[in-house]
């Protein structure tokens, strides 16, 4: 047997469905066909390694597989695939295990949610973790589940907050060795966010984070009386991981009341924050906050992406986030010192940042009972769904919005501000919507922006905003979507449309890209299915 | 007692007789565009959507029964009208003073409001004289390109019908938008807009056909104002008053 050989058979042999060991998750580069957590690596970077489909053929693709879930929610879950089976979330929280290569189903794993779970912006998931031979999910009632990969039995079941007072879970665990991390959301409600780790064989509670300190702690003392215990400041999205530092990086949600702060004064840490988390011990090793005292509503729930750039000419290890604020930061991620930021779109509620990366608020643009216009809009430049790193192009690619503005009022809910009713930037759903708006009315856009300016370098437009992510490629190709209900192929160098096809419904969801049997397929949830696509086969 | 002489119960003579209203201290644009939409939503379904069509109560115009303080007002919206059909709902206080400040700021603006109008002439104005059914329809006659106006009353207020009359660009909803598209060879084709996205448009053009055209295929495309003229020089004060009753009285299909 020739070492040529050995190498197949080993390879053919991992190809069997092996246990994902953490070894696998933290080095998913060594295997490009599976996609082993939301964002295939624990940097963030929906960067798929692999080659097939090119900027040359990309026009090809075609559609391999439709899967419709039984759900008129909207479908924001990021599969996972591993060895070629695909496991996705049927919203709320039915775990379902599809053939990765044909879409047919091997086995569904149902739940019902307590009717006690009140989940703003819709009962959504938005993905899975695997560890082993074990699926982990978050629930809208906040329970975590364990699920077997194999059979789609439940392994265990935690509660890991109250539903019944609006805690609930939407975004994919984070596995780090032994431990299973959720953060729990629901922060436009009297809650106290909350990051917890779990054992991942027992579901047992190994430590819990407040991303609201409690008194006596450093920060408490940025709530003005008892409002730390009300605060809000949820968890929505996923966290990254740094195995050079063991820490895991979350965002956080807004304080709460949204829009009057005049009962929480102070900055209100840790909402519309970075906090950044041992993972041995739940401690807090630095945290960056993006809007302090924020009474717009922006969050800072976007996902984190990690990055080693050269950075004003030395090697960086940086954190790259584009902000619901409308700014676009580069953090140092071992320290969390701010090292650039700046408007990526139009602001107009900050002018500059202070020596140590703090926001110069514009006096007057804070929620008034006579309404501010303020830009962006209260849903933001962007929001929940997941950008992308290229490490070929260097390029960070986000999907975003232009022109966008809300009237805020103290301790109401803001309004769009644009005029003759149309609606500007409206919540993703799952069909798709008569669309009549202008550009000045705001528009969609993918952008491509250099980490080291935050300038972009080229733009692709679309005429509606959108809720979908960004993927890119090894082989410089960019596929995204939006709520016109295309999902498209864009040259990640230049932004050229390569591909377009119409998906019949809202893409809210970011793409991912895998190979069975030597096929790289792309797949994009968007309406209430999941399309899977690929070049036709060789002949 | 019949169920619309208790309704006369609800609200009584004297809105704004009584009391400094706490609602026109504090209301904001805002709030009244919010108190006007819970009154289509809650209360249009028996007042309609003037607030006139319970006998003896005009809430549209500020007449009831007796003086109401603001917070007479709101308790009732809040609690109903023991015995009457005016009911309790689930409002909280805030939206019922966004109700109460709407119904003031409504009032005021038709103490203004001139003529009384008469419907039977304002139809024959709406075929004849102003042409309306061109671009307009009404129960199954007239053209679709113009907004349905089957319904209009119970959808529009007057002062609303008013301003579409006499300066129709001062708002257009974005779902009666028009559009204009030149193909390739030349030919411009306009329409009320139905759907646009990246790449496509789709029309309802001006001979009533349903058109979908690729941006990309397509020499020109754009946005275009409202084809509504004004009637403000074309229609007498007291013509435009026919025409806004004879509206207010479209209520849906055959209703007149």
């Amino acid at each position: 047997m020739t070492v040529r050989t050995i190498v197949l058979v080993l390879a053919a042999a991992a190809s069997l469905q092996a246990q994902v060991t953490f070894d696998r998750v933290i080095n998913a580069d060594r295997e490009p066909q599976n996609w082993l957590s939301y964002s295939r690596t624990l940097d963030n970077q929906r960067y798929s390694p692999l080659t097939q489909i090119t900027t040359a053929n990309a026009r090809n693709l075609q559609l391999q597989w439709v899967w419709q879930s039984r759900s008129l929610e909207k479908f924001e879950a990021t599969p996972l695939v591993v060895d070629g089976v695909l496991y996705t979330v049927q919203a709320p929280n039915d775990v379902v295990a599809l053939d990765a290569a044909t879409g047919r189903v091997f086995w569904t794993f149902p739940y019902q949610p307590s009717p006690d779970a009140r989940t703003c912006c819709g009962r959504v998931n938005r993905g899975l973790a695997i560890l082993g031979d074990t699926l982990f999910m978050g629930t809208i009632d906040a329970h975590l589940l364990a699920i077997d990969a194999k059979s789609g039995q439940l392994l265990w079941d935690t509660t890991v907050a109250s539903a019944r007072d609006r805690y609930s879970i939407t975004h994919s665990p984070l596995v780090v060795g032994d431990k299973v991390m959720v953060g729990t959301a629901g922060g436009d409600g009297p809650i106290r966010g909350q990051i917890a780790a779990f054992d991942v064989k027992t579901g047992k509670e190994a430590w819990r984070f407040f991303t609201i300190p409690g008194p006596g702690e450093p920060g408490n003392d940025t709530w003005s009386g008892n409002s730390w215990m009300t605060g809000g400041t949820g968890v929505w999205n996923a966290a990254a991981y740094d195995p050079e530092t063991n820490l895991a990086f979350w965002g956080t949600g807004n304080p709460a009341p949204d829009w009057d702060g005049r009962s929480r004064l102070g900055d209100n840490l840790y909402s519309d924050s970075v906090v950044a988390l041992d993972v041995d011990t739940g401690k807090l090793k630095w945290y960056y906050q993006f809007t302090p005292h924020d009474e717009l509503d922006y969050d800072a729930t976007q996902v984190p992406v990690l990055a080693d750039i050269t950075f004003r000419g030395q090697p960086r290890k940086v954190m790259l986030w584009a902000n619901r604020n409308g700014l676009m930061y580069v953090l140092d991620r071992r320290t969390g010192e701010f090292l650039l930021g700046k408007p990526y779109v139009k602001v107009n509620w900050m002018d500059g940042f202070d020596h140590k990366g703090r926001p110069k608020r514009v006096p007057g643009k804070v929620p008034t009972p006579e309404g501010t216009l303020i830009q962006p809009h209260v849903h933001g430049a962007t929001n929940w769904a997941p950008p992308s790193f290229s490490p070929r192009t260097g390029l960070f690619y986000v999907a975003h919005w232009e022109n966008t503005a809300t009237v805020v009022v103290e301790g109401l809910s803001p309004r769009g501000a644009s005029t003759n009713n149309a609606r500007q930037t409206t919540m993703g759903q799952v069909n798709i919507q008569p669309f009549f708006n202008t550009e000045d009315e705001a528009y969609g856009v993918v952008r491509a922006y250099d980490p080291n300016t935050l300038d972009p370098k080229w733009e692709y437009r679309m005429s509606d905003i959108t809720w979908g992510g960004v993927l890119t490629t090894a082989s410089d190709v960019l596929f995204s979507g939006g709520k016109e209900g295309y999902f498209f192929a864009l040259d990640a160098r230049t932004g050229t449309l390569l591909w377009n096809v119409s998906v019949g419904g809202q893409v809210n969801a970011g793409p991912m890209s895998y190979s069975v049997g030597g096929r790289q397929y792309v797949a994009i949830a968007a309406g209430s299915a999941l399309f899977a696509y690929a070049l036709p086969p060789a002949p | 007692m019949p169920l619309a002489t208790a309704a006369l119960f609800l609200l009584v003579v004297g809105l704004f007789a009584a009391g400094a209203p706490l609602s026109a201290q504090h209301a904001t644009a805002f709030d009244i565009e919010d108190g006007g939409r819970a009154f289509r939503n809650s209360c249009a379904t028996c007042h309609g959507p003037d607030g006139d069509q319970v006998a003896g109560i005009d809430l549209g115009r500020g007449q009831l029964r007796r003086p109401y303080t603001d917070e007479e007002l709101v308790g009732i919206i809040r609690k109903g009208i023991p015995n009457t059909p005016m009911p309790a709902t689930n409002m909280s206080e805030v939206q019922a003073v966004k109700i109460v400040a709407y119904l003031r700021t409504t009032a005021e603006s038709r103490r203004s409001a001139s003529v009384a109008g008469d419907a039977s002439r304002g139809q024959s104005l709406f075929e004849r004289k102003g042409e309306c059914a061109t671009c307009h329809r009404v129960n199954g006659a007239g053209s679709r390109l113009g907004p349905d106006l089957s319904r209009v009353g119970q959808v529009r207020r007057s002062v609303e019908l008013e301003q579409s009359l006499l300066d129709p660009s001062a708002e257009v909803l974005a779902v009666n938008r028009f559009y204009r598209v030149v193909t390739r060879d030349g030919t411009t084709v306009t329409g009320r807009l139905l759907n646009h996205d990246t790449f496509t448009v789709q029309l309802l053009d001006s001979k009533e056909q349903l058109r979908s055209f690729v941006k990309a295929d397509v020499r020109e495309h754009s946005f275009l104002g409202t084809p509504m003229p004004s009637y403000r020089a074309r229609l007498s004060a007291q013509e435009v008053a026919d025409v806004i009753s004879y509206l207010v009285s479209l209520k849906g299909r055959n209703s007149r």
